[in-house]
């Protein structure tokens, strides 16, 4: 394995953790992972970003 | 020498393009359905150079983004079909495309969201623009199935757990007489075949629709009269009337 591909792999195994079980969200019936709860609110984030966040390349032409 | 205006050159150019080869052949179908297609959605209105102003917002991009990413799944998905397991679970050049695969899905569903959501809050179904709506959602729902399918297809323990815990949900809908979510053969020609050749269809009518109603405008702010819209739901609407 190339060195670089060995020291990107250690940095983010040292972040996140997969060698273990996965963690669970539990609501009511509801059961997520916390990946997937994660992916949910980059999804907010970006939706509130997009509506907020100036379009630059607008020139303020009509059409 | 005469000089001539090269929009009449256009106009007339369209003329021809939408005229039968020879005044005999304008009865066959073939012109009948060229001049239709042409009147309906002619070039520069199928792909335009200019957007109205209200698009030049973010919340505006994730639909062609949902289209970018969907075009790398179907150019990787061709390459995993091509080369087969054996190349995709090895290789290093078949975990990368096999990668490719995986993460476009995820931004292709991601993109997908946000743009359904930001199509939600404009009411986007607004000035005939029922059957865009309906297109995009079944395109969503399809979408679901043919990524499914692609989880049951990767030839690995992974996809052998997710059938084994999918199959008795699907069986509790009596779907799984004809959906067996255990048989492998069946689930990859859902996977490269049916489901894809769905999606591409859905998001081909979806865009041709957007193209023909045009992009929903936003809500007009209290006090002032819609007027940018370019498909109204009044009679005098100037596109697809």
């Amino acid at each position: 394995m190339p060195t670089v591909a060995i020291v990107l792999s250690t940095l983010f195994g040292s972040l996140i953790d997969l060698n273990k079980p996965g963690h669970y969200i539990h609501w009511g019936f509801i059961q997520m992972s916390y990946a997937n709860g994660l992916v949910i609110l980059l999804m907010i984030i970006v939706f509130f970003a997009a509506i907020l966040i100036p379009f630059k390349g607008h020139k303020g032409e009509d059409r | 020498m005469t000089v001539t205006d090269p929009k009449t050159v256009r106009a007339d150019q369209a003329d021809l393009d939408k005229a039968a080869d020879r005044p005999e052949d304008a009865g066959q179908w073939t012109a009948k359905l060229r001049t239709t297609a042409v009147e309906a959605l002619p070039p520069q209105k199928l792909l335009p150079d200019r957007q109205p102003a209200y698009v030049a917002s973010w919340i505006y991009v994730f639909g062609v983004v949902t289209v970018s990413a969907l075009l790398v799944v179907i150019a990787t998905g061709l390459v995993l079909a091509i080369m087969g397991p054996n190349w995709w679970h090895v290789s290093s050049t078949g975990l990368f495309v096999n990668s490719l695969h995986l993460w476009s899905v995820e931004v292709f569903f991601f993109a997908m969201v946000v743009h359904l959501w930001g199509k939600f809050f404009m009411a986007a179904w607004r000035g005939r623009r029922k059957v865009t709506w309906i297109t995009g959602v079944v395109s969503f729902l399809v979408s679901v199935g043919a990524a499914f399918t692609g989880y049951l297809s990767q030839q690995n323990f992974d996809s052998q757990w997710i059938s084994t815990q999918a199959k008795d949900g699907i069986n509790s809908t009596g779907a799984g007489a004809i959906f067996n979510v255990t048989n492998f053969g069946q689930m990859i020609m859902w996977h490269i075949t049916l489901l894809p050749l769905c999606v591409l269809a859905l998001v081909g009518v979806h865009v041709v629709m957007v193209r023909l109603r045009g992009v929903v405008p936003p809500f007009p702010a209290k006090g002032e009269v819609p007027g940018d819209d370019p498909a109204p739901a009044t009679a005098d609407a100037e596109v697809g009337a």
